[in-house]
């Protein structure tokens, strides 16, 4: 008996560490709506920041200034980020800010190490709460007992700052509507500010309090940042409550569920969350989202197919493209292959975003589902690899068919979590079945057959296969289909009046999506004659999202510039530096600010606003605008 | 938007194939490098001085029967897709003559199935999967590094002797945790049929919570603990389990725990008497090693680190098998490296014909602390040539060609 009230208290204690990163992230998203990417960030440099601090300064006051002393010096930098960066981008369309985000994250991991030095290090122990005590034979932590002492009150101290003071009223008046907030004359920068501040503030606090029993080191950002995401969506977006008792479900699951099964932890949060939101859409805690006001000026340049002239020039480029092997040598083929790879892979992730308005997290799984049914049709069948190119995205089209059908059933970031969760269990499953799919050693020698075996042969069949899914994806957004799924996205309630059947559009919209997702996948298998669990990781799904929102989600293509140019980009910057991810992040930032509408999305604006004024409709145009 | 793409492709076009052009000069002979530089810098960069220290004495002495010895290194940045790629560039583009290096046993397998399909000699540095050489093992892949099942195999020898009968096990919940597990439970249970395991935890890799993992296997009261965690999860299954008393009275055995890379941060909290394999490179008296380092103190002004040993070890068998070779054609590599017997700052060690697995061993000791620093000792040179199943085995476990 006594060793189950221990564990659960070790679990209390896990609990309020993942309690006190996710309430910040939770704070900051209520109220800005930033899916703030780097909040793993910042608690790492507070805990790198805590571990400098308490090295310098000696005793037991030493050691908590210290603490507090790095939490404050990461939120004045969390200031300075919100100051200089996502003030410029606040108006531009969701999820752009994550691109920005993102960017920042991928530097932070790079400047540590280049800081603090490659190994892992060492903090001190917590002055005072070095030991443990008996507890019937168990032994408890003492730092385990501050911990759990800790996590109540920081949701005390929070809850009163929102209930009692005038700011925290503000803060819950934004949280529900800000437009209304900023419309009865509050200052919002500064309350955006203050927000980001306090959300940083806890992320930095829960990183440092972490040096007593961790290790202080530069992944610590991405072993945080996917659980919290999960926690603050359980409890509810914007609801501190609900990310308390989120987290102390998580961590008490995980702490009984590793005594029945000891593997359960690697996706214990992701099935929580799948169960969490199928049976309550909103979180423990949440409520249904209002719906969003569309953002004026996103409607201004009404979609259109390409003229003639443009289709001409599009042509001209593709045959341009497949000139490219007369020139190029083997290694750009190979290259070349994997971008048209992922054109088509961020094309479909695209046709989801901006004609489906449904932002997915998650789409690497059909991708994944993709290449693994290739290597299983081509090792385990031996069936030939024109077959296996047919027939391998199926497993991408079942997938997508099974959790779009619950997946749809949500929206906004709701959707784009539960999505995330079915990625990772799909993922896990690859993980851990060892005996079909080889785990993380993955399937080897899924090589392409004679006649696609050379560069050149394989760069044309990819390109080929891009062209044809892009523009099978541009017809489908100019069809009825893609009419009804736009209407859908741009009014649920009209567009049900007028007898669209919602759900079962996006539902197929999905599993579309899915099923090219699951080709481009099926050739990546091809182009490593490999397959392993990173192709349905989180990660690549972080990259198909990022270039989407590079080439601009109002965009009917933008993907395929988004693509190109993250893809290109990259492995051109892993293969000249070592600080890639320093570079690519900064030039993500720029990108950000200079293209706020990504690159495709500006390049329209400027080339409309110069058509109309030749046209000089700029009344018309500024009718629109006031109509929004 | 598809005609970007034409752009894209001309100018990529022009911009690679200015490269190939640059045609491989007579006089030198290049090597490619790849490793998870920006993922694991903790390990990868002692590596790199220790092959970039090896390359500065391969060159003094005359590089490759007379032309300079070039190393190309790429960040693969942990995926083995972004490896492919590196691999595909420094054969397609760079034109080296071997490639080399990698840590990750994912990524070693997807590079050694890359050079197998294009017939590339790859010399594998730090992969420790069995499967490399065994199960998936090719003709144009080597090993350097002792493997999952030599270094189980040197710590069983040890922990066969301990009294201890009720084990448990905690473990990385991935390829490595899960074969250096069941390697070792084979190989005890061969040799003490007698002993019961009780428990066996899998933390996700990099994400153990460690309080809970310590506790649960507190509550099934084993004799002794296998670990085989490492980096940050170590660092945090040690300092619970030291608060809550779980290795108080009971034996741990630990792999790769000796190793300065994962003892170090380790500090005062060092546990004592655990038994691991590792690198005390402060007592290790032998001449070769003596000369190594001394030589690589006196270039970085640090102490080495075992990523550095095998860095070192890599690009100087690397370049003994360009030596022996006289000839940059893969068959003729391979004819070269089966067989060879090199020196290292470990002793002689030999690349088996058998599995292409060199014979590079192990220090097997305890740990212990001295001046507020982990350390080994009783530390002895396990030589990885008596730590091998039968040859008539390993030739059943590697696929025939």
């Amino acid at each position: 008996m006594a060793f189950y009230v221990v564990q659960f208290l070790t679990g209390l204690a896990s609990a309020a560490s993942l309690f006190l990163v996710a309430s910040g992230l939770s704070i900051i998203f209520g109220v800005t709506r930033i899916v703030n990417f780097a909040h793993g960030a910042f608690y790492m440099l507070g805990a790198y920041a805590a571990y400098t601090l308490t090295e310098r300064l000696s005793g037991a006051f030493g050691f908590w200034a210290g603490i507090l002393g790095a939490a404050l010096i990461v939120a004045a930098v969390g200031v300075l980020v919100e100051m200089i960066l996502l003030r410029r981008i606040y108006h531009v369309p969701e999820l752009f800010q994550l691109l920005a985000t993102f960017g920042l994250t991928l530097m932070v991991e790079d400047l540590v190490v280049l800081i603090w030095g490659p190994s892992d290090l060492l903090g001190r122990r917590a002055p005072g709460f070095k030991g443990a005590v008996d507890f019937f034979g168990q032994n408890i932590p003492t730092y385990d007992l501050f911990l759990i002492v800790l996590g109540p009150i920081v949701l005390a101290a929070l809850w009163l700052m929102f209930q009692r003071t005038r700011w925290g009223v503000l803060v819950r008046a934004a949280t529900q509507d800000r437009d209304m907030v900023a419309a009865l004359g509050v200052n919002q920068k500064w309350l955006f500010t203050s927000v980001f501040a306090l959300g940083v503030f806890l992320a930095a606090f829960g990183g440092a309090l972490q040096i007593p029993r961790d290790a202080v080191n530069h992944a610590m950002d991405l072993r945080i940042i996917v659980d919290v995401f999960v926690v603050v969506v359980i409890g509810g977006l914007g609801s501190i409550v609900g990310a308390f008792v989120a987290a102390v479900l998580v961590s008490e699951l995980n702490a009984f569920g590793i005594l029945i099964f000891p593997k359960i932890s690697i996706i214990l949060v992701f099935l929580v969350m799948a169960v969490v939101l199928i049976v309550r859409p909103w979180g423990l805690f949440g409520k249904p989202e209002a719906a969003a006001r569309r953002t004026p000026g996103l409607t201004l340049n009404p979609w259109r197919p390409l003229t003639t002239q443009e289709r001409m020039l599009a042509l001209a480029g593709l045959i341009l493209a497949l000139a490219v092997p007369l020139v190029a040598g083997n290694y750009a083929l190979t290259v070349g292959s994997e971008i048209a790879i992922f054109v088509i892979f961020a094309a479909s992730l695209h046709f989801l975003m901006s004609v489906g308005g449904l932002a997915s997290f998650g789409h690497a799984a059909y991708f994944g589902l993709g290449a693994y049914g290739v290597a299983f049709l081509a090792k385990l069948a031996g069936l030939p690899m024109l077959l296996c190119l047919l027939l391998g995205p199926l497993l991408g089209v079942l997938g997508a068919a099974v959790f779009g059908f619950f997946a749809v059933q949500l929206s906004g970031v709701y959707f784009a979590m539960l999505t995330l969760a079915f990625a990772q269990i799909v993922w896990s499953v690859a993980f851990q079945w060892v005996e079909l799919t080889g785990g993380d050693n993955g399937i080897l020698g899924v090589w392409p057959e004679k006649w696609a075996a050379s560069p050149s042969h394989f760069y044309c069949l990819s390109i080929g296969i891009a062209a044809l899914a892009v523009a099978a994806l541009r017809v489908l957004v100019f069809s009825p289909f893609g009419f009804a799924l736009r209407a859908n996205r741009d009014s649920p309630l009209r567009s049900e009046a007028v007898g669209i059947d919602g759900k079962r559009i996006q539902w197929t919209a999905f599993v579309i999506a899915g099923g090219i997702a699951g080709v481009a996948g099926a050739l990546f298998a091809y182009l490593k004659g490999s397959v392993f669990p990173d192709s349905l990781g989180i990660s690549l799904s972080v990259d198909a999202l990022v270039m989407v929102l590079l080439g601009g989600v109002d965009t009917v293509s933008g993907a395929v510039v988004g693509a190109i140019i993250y893809k290109a980009l990259s492995i051109w910057l892993v293969s000249q530096t070592d600080l890639s991810k320093l570079v690519l992040g900064g030039v993500i930032i720029l990108i950000v600010v200079a293209f706020p509408k990504g690159v495709v999305g500006v390049l329209e604006t400027i080339r409309n606003r110069r058509r109309s004024h030749s046209k000089d409709s700029s009344l018309l145009r500024s009718q629109i605008e006031s109509a929004e | 938007m598809q005609r970007s793409r034409g752009f894209l492709g001309v100018a990529l076009a022009l911009a690679v194939g200015g490269m190939a052009d640059s045609a491989m000069a007579q006089s030198e002979i290049k090597i490619g490098e790849i490793n998870s530089y920006s993922l694991l810098p903790a390990f990868t960069e002692p590596y790199r001085k220790g092959w970039q220290l090896a390359l500065e004495e391969v060159n003094a002495a005359g590089g490759i029967n007379g032309k300079k010895l070039v190393v190309i290194s790429k960040d693969d940045g942990g995926k083995p897709a972004d490896a492919q790629t590196a691999a595909n560039e420094l054969t397609s583009s760079e034109n080296v003559a071997m490639l080399t290096g990698t840590f990750l046993s994912n990524i070693g397998l997807a590079v050694s199935d890359f050079a197998n399909q294009k017939k590339i000699f790859f010399l594998a540095a730090e992969p420790l999967t069995d499967a490399i050489t065994w199960a998936k093992g090719n003709r144009y892949t080597f090993r350097l590094r002792p493997s999952n099942y030599m270094q189980a195999a040197m710590l069983v020898e040890e922990a066969a002797k301990l009294p201890a009968k009720r084990w448990a096990t905690i473990a990385p919940n991935y390829e490595y945790g899960q074969s250096a597990v069941a390697v070792f439970k084979k190989l005890m249970s061969e040799k003490r049929p007698d002993i019961q395991w009780v428990e066996e935890q899998w933390p996700p890799q990099g994400k153990i919570d460690a309080g809970p993992v310590v506790q649960a296997v507190a509550a099934a009261n084993p004799e002794a603990i296998l670990n085989v965690t490492f980096g940050a999860d170590l660092v945090k299954l040690v300092r619970e389990g030291n608060t809550r008393g779980l290795f108080k009275n009971r034996s741990v055995v630990s792999f790769l725990t000796g190793e300065p890379e994962y003892l170090d941060p380790l500090k005062d909290e060092t546990p004592e008497g655990w038994i691991v394999t590792g690198y005390p490179w402060y007592s290790i008296k032998t001449p070769e090693h003596q000369a190594f380092l001394k030589a690589y103190q006196a270039k970085y002004n640090d102490y080495p680190r075992l990523g550095s040993v095998v860095g070192y070890q890599t690009i100087k068998s690397a370049a003994a098998i360009l030596a022996k070779a006289n000839s940059t054609d893969p068959d003729k590599l391979i004819a070269a490296a089966e067989g060879l017997s090199v020196p290292s700052p470990f002793g002689q060690i030999t690349f088996r014909k058998i599995d292409h697995q060199s014979t590079m061993g192990a220090f097997v000791g305890k740990t212990a602390l001295k001046d507020g620093k982990g350390i080994m000792v009783d530390s002895v040179y396990r030589n990885g040539a008596d730590y091998q199943p039968s040859d008539a085995e390993v030739a059943k476990l590697r696929p025939k060609e």
